[in-house]
């Protein structure tokens, strides 16, 4: 019986994807794999507002076709699909997409890959990435600023290195205001589960938190903070209306420029590999206005920003007490790029064990 | 204390929506019929009681709009599977199918659009309370009054039934409706209660949870609620013992509700001669009457 319903709900989602495309002939073709939907209000929607800027921006030239709600599982067919279809360029954008991609990009040399989240190219594979991290710095000095328990609430997908080091990128803010800051962690297994993620943001503001972080795709947790009058940050996208007195800022993700650029490229033939990492300074990675809060503390996250932009600020930069007590980096230095997107330990503070 | 009754309320959240589908898909299956198309029944109630509050600003008029929603995907359900005895298997998903896709369909200008909640005390909203009433009246229904007696019949039996005059295919019409609109009614509870907003795919399987749990709680209406909170408990006591940071693996714990409430259901189920007496011994066999 479970096992039947199991491959229903896997056949519900593999035939439940939908894809669309605007009809023409002789434009340059681009297309999007997404895992999710994209009305999802949060990273598959962020994403899919870059494609709808690149029809705006470029729509007299290029075409642009999407596939949502591809299982991570079964997302070769997908990609090939998208491939045959005559798509150029194809984005993929889930990290649980990397193989996947390799794979249908050795059948298909001549269309060009990009690869988000992941860690591996190829000659037409390239791999887009924005620093998240450096915006989850910034929340967590607003959180020690904002929070009165001196506790935040954490609910996280999957401990993959982008999550863990977003943990840790918010530990290293959080305790540069109040060494002695807690983070309480619920991981609940999935990027998009709106009612589990309410489930755990009630758990959490019951434990003690009174300040909500996310790492999940939903606005569910947000709308829990604005009716229990707690404090929230938006992710992904922002979630200001959900929440107009819950939420102090969000990560916004701002994928259209670096779309429209690489497309441009590939369609004046200077497109090349590569492994493209931006974040706040490059505009990858937006912070919402900072509201709900007093004045210094906006003014101090403005600061955080200001000087991450410039360099003279950085999560990661300086020596690092892991968790268990060891050091890693040295004084006034970055930790190398591979460390932190291999991240899979936590900083000391952290008070929870990482998932292995 | 001050811990505790907030969690109580979040697991009466947790288990509402999945008593609500479950006693009405309870209701299908006695009358014989399987329906698995709860979760696309339910994410039509979710994107209709929505967009009905949404536009009309009230939260009942959403109540009725979702139940309407999945009483009309039921009577779709009802057509090809009673009327032109299709495969019950195969129309049920297609019915989920149809109602995940539809529902993106209709819900896409709804997306990113707060609506104000159904009003409630702490969480606890008429909904909830009437998952109670709803449980108590079926179990009443079935059991107690001869028209749920004929319901179990038509189940049961589906040619002893009809010979004895009994509208085989009407009490079946009746019953899918009446599962349609409690799984659209559950929707509802989701998109105007739960997580008052609609997000494409929001029911996230819980009517497949719904379903399972009817087959677990061997088709008595208590025992589902019974399955609904256990479930509900574990998960979110699950999330608590997380933030105790004891290093217990998450993935086990995302597991464990689906462990513990099927393990305790068959435990209280194991009585053989007790479950072949529940089971409606024509659940899933489409009727065709000689003339």
């Amino acid at each position: 019986m479970k096992k039947i319903l199991l491959s229903a709900a896997v056949a519900a989602m593999a035939l439940g994807a939908a894809s669309a495309s605007a009809f023409a002939a002789d434009k340059y073709k681009a297309c999007w794999v997404y895992v999710g939907s994209i009305g999802d209000f949060g990273y598959t929607y962020q994403h899919d507002q870059g494609r709808l800027a690149v029809d705006k921006a470029l729509g007299d030239k290029v075409e642009t076709a999407y596939v949502e709600n591809v299982p991570e599982s079964d997302s070769a067919t997908a990609i090939e699909r998208m491939a045959r279809d005559g798509c150029k360029l194809i984005f993929t954008t889930s990290f649980g997409f990397m193989d996947a991609t390799i794979e249908v990009a050795k059948k298909y040399p001549d269309v060009k890959f990009e690869h988000a989240t992941g860690f591996k190219t190829a000659e037409n594979v390239a791999t887009y990435n924005a620093k998240f991290h450096e915006g989850r710095y910034v929340l967590g000095q607003i959180a020690a600023k904002m929070s009165k328990t001196g506790t935040a609430g954490y609910i996280v997908s999957f401990p993959i290195p982008e999550v863990v080091s977003g943990i840790n990128a918010f530990m290293r803010g959080a305790q540069t205001v109040n060494p002695d800051f807690k983070v309480k962690i619920i991981w609940v297994n999935s990027w998009f589960d709106p009612t589990k993620e309410a489930d755990a943001a009630k758990v959490l503001f019951s434990q003690g938190a009174d300040i909500l972080v996310q790492h999940t795709d939903s606005a569910a947790g947000m709308q829990v903070a604005e009716e229990q009058k707690k404090l929230a940050f938006g992710q992904a996208s922002d979630m200001i209306k959900f929440g107009p007195h819950a939420q102090l800022t969000a990560i916004v993700d701002n994928w259209g420029p670096y779309y429209i650029e690489r497309i441009n490229q590939a369609m004046d033939g200077t497109w090349k590999t590569q492994s493209s990492w931006e974040g706040l300074k490059e505009g990858v990675v937006n912070m919402a206005p900072f509201t709900n809060m007093p004045d210094d503390v906006a003014k101090m996250a403005a600061e955080t920003v200001e000087g991450i932009k410039a360099g003279t600020v950085n999560p990661f930069m300086g020596k690092i007490t892991k968790q268990d007590g060891t050091v890693v980096g040295e004084d006034g230095k970055m930790l190398p790029d591979g460390d932190i997107l291999g991240m899979n330990w936590y900083v000391k503070g952290v008070d929870d064990k990482l998932p292995q | 204390m001050d811990a505790v009754l907030p969690i109580l309320l979040t697991i009466i959240a947790a288990a509402t929506p999945l008593v609500l589908a479950g006693i009405g898909e309870l209701m299908v299956e006695r009358s014989g019929v399987l329906n698995l198309g709860v979760e696309g029944m339910m994410i039509m109630g979710a994107v209709a009681g929505f967009g009905a509050a949404f536009m009309t600003g009230s939260p009942y008029l959403g109540i009725l709009a979702a139940i309407a929603a999945g009483a009309a995907m039921a009577l779709l359900f009802g057509f090809l599977t009673l009327t032109l005895a299709t495969n019950q298997t195969a129309t049920g998903l297609a019915i989920t199918l149809l109602g995940l896709g539809l529902s993106g369909l209709i819900g896409k200008p709804f997306t990113g659009q707060p609506i104000t909640r159904l009003p409630n005390w702490h969480g606890i909203d008429i909904l909830v309370i009437f998952s109670f009433i709803l449980t108590g009246a079926v179990a009443w229904f079935l059991f107690r009054s001869r028209a749920g007696l004929i319901v179990r019949a038509v189940g049961d039996n589906h040619t002893s039934a009809h010979t004895l005059g009994y509208p085989v295919i009407r009490v079946r019409y009746l019953a899918v409706l009446f599962g349609g609109g409690c799984a659209g009614l559950a929707g509802g509870y989701l998109s105007l209660s739960y997580t008052p907003q609609w997000i494409e795919g929001m029911t996230a399987g819980k009517g497949w949870i719904a379903l399972a749990l009817v087959v677990f709680a061997s088709w008595r209406p208590w025992r589902l609620l019974a399955g609904a909170y256990l479930f509900g408990a574990i998960s979110i006591l699950a999330f608590t013992v997380q933030t105790f940071a004891l290093g217990i693996p998450s993935q086990f714990l995302s597991a464990l509700p689906y462990l513990v409430t099927v393990v305790a259901l068959v435990i209280i189920s194991r009585n053989r001669l007790m479950l072949r007496a529940n089971t409606p011994a024509c659940l899933g066999r489409p009727f065709v009457p000689d003339r």
